[in-house]
């Protein structure tokens, strides 16, 4: 190689690392210049990680999920009795010293039942939507990387999968394969990949116009390395906002398969079972048996919601 | 404009008796992460009543913030902090609510870069703009006649068919003078126009320019013209003041300042701009060293003293007042005598490497022969371009946007797939049309510089993983010859150590292209296409990247087909230009035979269209309209719908003239001879089509 000329040193070398901060507030603005509506694209700076720290709805949220967290793993440790003893002398007792949220039809103690029962909800459910996530990960970015025929004949399956309601896709597979916790996982995974593909699509169909692209095809790169080196860093953001939102609906869908009888089986404590068990209590008035567990499930999706939340906002800020 | 003017010395009293506008003292501050960062410093300005004042600056310099102070519009975060601000003899930074809307929509009116985002899209233009006579209290039928009315003095050819129209369905150029009209509506009397023609191609911007000039003289407002194109200031400002990090430099009439700067800033801004006649290898571009100060950091004296080749003990101790140069003129420096005489920060001349001009092979290193791409069927976005690149040169390829000049350089890099019948050859060797079925060898043959970095750099990869991966990639090296080169390459575009682990988002935009340069030069390409690459960024920037590019070509023997749609650049770079029309070459030839002209009538009003700081070229020429769609080119010779020269027998609308090469290497495609070119390029009588 020619030994590169070294010339005589040229103004902006020591450049200052820090952008010139003050543009990106501007860009509100019609007549803010171009280049400060580009430096704002970049994202997720740790700045912006300390900024989901300071929100408190991130706190609330995240205090919750730690609560059933240490209840799932330590739940047999503290919770006032087994889960699964019964006390026949006392079914379906009201709430009381001794039973702070009663006992279900069986004498078994609902609190007791409600600290371990989200552990099983809490295994599924993010193991499920890890499952979804990166099988429609792979499915969003070919079909935003290839487009073309690919796109459409994916993009027309996604579709009619999407037409069809969650709960019949999951009775359909359930059947098939048998009820199990595998099965669960298996089956929420698959019926959340498209919905999860065709948010990674979008959003790799835009990365795919950056010139990086053509760039990296300039460098002979192969297809998956685009896909997985280049755009899939990029579609990062997007892809963990619809992880924390998908989360919310894997615990709803877990409870609805528990509660028509094809989740997690008895005797094992789950919410949505236990609230299949005794819903039909609720009309001679034993509410306790099913509010609960209800509510233990409320806090669940709220704790998520609220987490994913925060996540999005700061990442769109 | 003389006695109005006068300048401020030191406190900034107004000295004319009611300006159209004072600002006096002004002191922005923007609150981030709690901290108050200075984004303006003691500015103060007038501007008389009629007159147009010119407000330049480079990108962080707070010009747009000016325009927003004036009216309260600052972001939530921002605030006045000190000074005052007069308009028409009113105070907009104590009125209360209903007085601030009253003179936001009577007094002053604000034009602003994107014609796009000012227009409400849903809403029909005719009734967008009736509104604003609406408010004013006509009657529906008044108003829309009144719209009607002042879409015609905007130079609407038919008002009524635009009033029916959406935004969307308007040009740029279009859009952009319905605004105006919509602004001119009240007659306000102060118009601020922040860089109305960036968006815009250059023979647009001329008319929009033009126009702006006419209705200037016929409803006598005051302008303050925001700019970050010190020619474009120069063609439209009696006045100019030079804002940097915030503060005011040097103000005064603008060709004086201009033509005799006289604070350092000023000159080395000025020092940055192709003039004509500057060359690439013999006469270079200066640069100002250093950065922009950070906004908000505290300096304690001068502002520009950091990066000031005159700078003095002094200066980084007392912040220098307004001295008087002359009768209407100011600078803030203490040395503003010496300001012309700024001593380089680069050298003028480099000295000649021996011996690369050729490397034994003959022939032109690529030639595309009759390249063609039709988008979606119809749309021909080049039409049967025949073109060679000579081994060494600087190909400069200029055309509007829609001329095909992107598709070509995307064409010749596998990019883009051509039309059947197309081929490209380089070193005789056929390429294939699609990059992916190229061999690595041929790959790395070509590269190119994109226009925009923050899309061309992948922002989740570091500077180093940017600039190894190609290396890697097409040049086979690995380890330590991979460190090598890549701290070879780090060297040769200035770049340091430390940015290495740093992503592209902590880069300021000319590091970041520095780094999308290396990549690129990584591989050891022959053939580097340009895309304007330096069109996103400010123009001491702009000098550097320039010497940059050709320094490289020195170095590393490269081919540069260097597309630009700023004829300065292209001339100051090129050997050859290439002149692109509607996906057709309309002339081709050495850089000086083209610029001198005889040139083809598309050329000449390109030419025309520029507005330039060499004093004042006549305008000869103005094209009107904007480029027909390629989707249904004009018959015969493409460019005869807009051409001022077309010739009465009809055959321009007929047949499509050939290129013929009346000198050696310089190509017309026209059916006026050269020599009859000449004569009426020289006669400068040309009844110009429409315009004022």
């Amino acid at each position: 190689m020619s030994g590169l000329l070294q010339p005589p040193a040229e103004p902006d070398v020591p450049q200052p690392v820090e952008r010139v901060e003050h543009l990106g507030m501007t860009t509100g603005y019609l007549g803010a210049t171009a280049s400060a509506a580009v430096a704002v694209a970049s994202r997720a700076t740790p700045a912006a990680w300390r900024l989901l720290l300071r929100g408190p709805a991130f706190w609330v949220g995240a205090a919750i999920l730690l609560f059933w967290v240490v209840c799932a793993i330590f739940g047999h440790l503290f919770a006032p009795y087994s889960p699964l003893a019964q006390n026949l002398l006392l079914p379906s007792a009201a709430p009381s010293g001794a039973h702070w949220f009663g006992t279900d039809p069986l004498g078994r103690d609902v609190l007791s039942r409600v600290i371990t029962g989200s552990r099983d909800i809490l295994i599924i459910t993010p193991l499920a939507t890890i499952l979804g996530t990166i099988l429609g990960t792979i499915l969003g970015l070919a079909m935003g990387y290839f487009g073309g025929t690919f796109d459409l004949i994916a993009g027309r399956i996604v579709e009619a999968f999407l037409a069809l309601p969650i709960v019949i896709i999951a009775f359909l597979f359930i059947v098939a394969l048998g009820p199990s916790t595998g099965t669960l996982i298996t089956v929420i995974g698959l019926v959340f990949t498209p919905l999860i593909a065709r948010t990674v699509r979008s959003a790799a169909q835009v990365e795919r116009q950056q010139d990086y692209v053509a760039a990296s095809r300039l460098f002979g790169e192969s297809p998956v390395r685009v896909m997985f080196g280049e755009i899939l860093p990029n579609v990062m953001p997007a892809i963990l906002v619809e992880f924390t939102v998908r989360l919310g609906y894997a615990i709803f869908t877990i409870a609805t398969l528990s509660f028509l009888g094809f989740g997690i089986t008895p005797p094992t404590p789950d919410w949505g079972a236990d609230i299949y068990a005794n819903y039909i209590n609720l009309l001679p008035g034993y509410w306790w048996q099913t509010l609960f567990p209800a509510l233990a499930i409320a806090s669940l999706v709220i704790a998520v919601i609220l987490i994913a939340d925060s996540i999005e906002q700061v990442l769109a800020s | 404009m003389t006695a109005d003017a006068a300048p401020l010395v030191d406190s900034g009293a107004p000295a004319a008796p009611a300006p159209a506008l004072s600002v006096t003292n002004l002191d922005v501050t923007y609150k981030v992460r709690g901290q108050d960062r200075l984004a303006l410093r003691d500015v103060t300005f007038s501007i008389a009543r009629g007159e147009s004042f010119g407000l330049v600056g480079e990108s962080g310099s707070g010009k747009s913030t000016v325009a927003l102070a004036l009216v309260r519009y600052l972001p939530s975060n921002g605030r006045v902090s000190g000074g005052q601000v007069s308009i028409n003899g009113l105070d907009p930074l104590s009125m209360g609510r209903a007085a601030l809307r009253d003179l936001r929509a009577r007094t002053v009116s604000m034009v602003y870069q994107e014609p796009g985002r000012a227009l409400n899209p849903s809403i029909r233009v005719g009734r967008q703009i009736a509104e604003v006579f609406s408010i004013a209290g006509q009657s529906h039928g008044e108003a829309t006649a009144s719209a009607e009315e002042m879409l015609r003095k905007v130079q609407i050819s038919d008002p009524a068919r635009v009033m029916g129209r959406y935004p969307h369905e308007l040009s740029g150029g279009m859009a952009q003078r319905a605004i105006i009209a919509m602004a001119l509506a009240r007659s306000p009397s102060l118009l601020i126009l922040d860089e109305p023609t960036t968006a815009l191609d250059a023979t647009v911007e001329a008319e929009v320019l033009d126009l702006v000039a006419a209705l200037r003289q016929e409803f006598d407002t005051t302008v303050l013209f925001i700019s970050h194109n010190l020619a474009v200031i120069a063609k439209m400002c009696d006045r100019v003041g030079v804002l940097y990090a915030g503060q005011l430099l040097e103000q005064g009439p603008a060709r004086a300042v201009f033509e005799n700067p006289r604070h350092p800033y000023t000159v080395g801004l000025l020092r940055c701009i192709p003039r004509r006649g500057q060359r690439k290898d013999s006469d270079r571009l200066d640069t100002i060293p250093g950065f922009l100060p950070t906004p908000g950091s505290s300096i304690a004296g001068c502002i520009f003293a950091p990066r000031c080749a005159l700078v003095q003990d002094r200066c980084r101790t007392t912040d220098p007042p307004f001295f008087l140069v002359d009768a209407t003129r100011t600078s803030r420096c203490f040395f503003h005598e010496q300001a012309p005489d700024l001593p380089r920060s680069t050298p003028a001349t480099i000295p000649e490497l021996a011996g690369h001009e050729t490397d034994g092979a003959d022939g032109p290193l690529v030639v595309m022969a009759g390249l063609s791409k039709t988008f979606g069927g119809s749309v021909r976005a080049l039409a049967g371009v025949d073109l060679a690149i000579e081994r060494g040169e600087t190909l400069g390829l200029v055309g509007e946007s829609g001329s095909g000049k992107t598709t070509l350089a995307r064409v010749l890099l596998g990019l883009t797939k051509p039309d059947e019948g197309s081929a490209v050859t380089m070193n005789g060797k056929p390429l294939s049309p699609d990059a992916r079925r190229r061999p690595r060898e041929v790959l790395r043959t070509l590269q190119i510089v994109f226009q925009n970095p923050d899309s061309a750099l992948n922002r989740r990869h570091s500077v180093r993983a940017l600039i190894s991966r190609p290396l890697a990639r097409l040049a086979g090296l690995s380890g330590a010859a991979l460190q090598a080169r890549l701290e070879e390459l780090i060297a040769s575009v200035r770049l340091e150590d430390r940015h290495l682990a740093l992503r592209p988002s902590q880069l300021s935009g000319g590091l970041k292209q520095r780094v999308a340069i290396a990549r690129a030069f990584g591989p050891g390409p022959e053939v580097v296409v340009c895309d304007e690459p330096t069109s996103a960024l400010d123009v001491s920037v702009q000098a550097a990247i320039l010497n940059l590019l050709a320094d490289l070509q020195q170095t590393e023997r490269a081919t540069y087909l260097f597309i630009s749609h700023d004829l300065g650049l292209v001339r100051y770079l090129s050997d050859r230009i290439v002149v692109l029309y509607l996906g057709r070459v309309m002339e081709v030839g050495p850089a000086e035979t083209v610029f001198a002209g005889p040139h083809h009538p598309y050329t000449e009003a390109l030419f025309s269209a520029v507005p330039s700081l060499d004093g004042e070229r006549p305008d000869r020429i103005r094209l009107t309209g904007e480029i027909p769609s390629a989707a249904d080119p004009p018959s015969g010779c493409v460019f005869h719908t807009r051409c001022p020269r077309k010739l009465a027998t009809g055959e321009c609308e007929s047949t499509e003239p050939p290129l013929h090469e009346d000198e050696p290497g310089h190509q017309i495609r026209c059916h006026i001879p050269l020599a009859e070119l000449r004569e009426l390029q020289r006669s400068q009588s040309v009844p110009s089509q429409g315009g004022s």
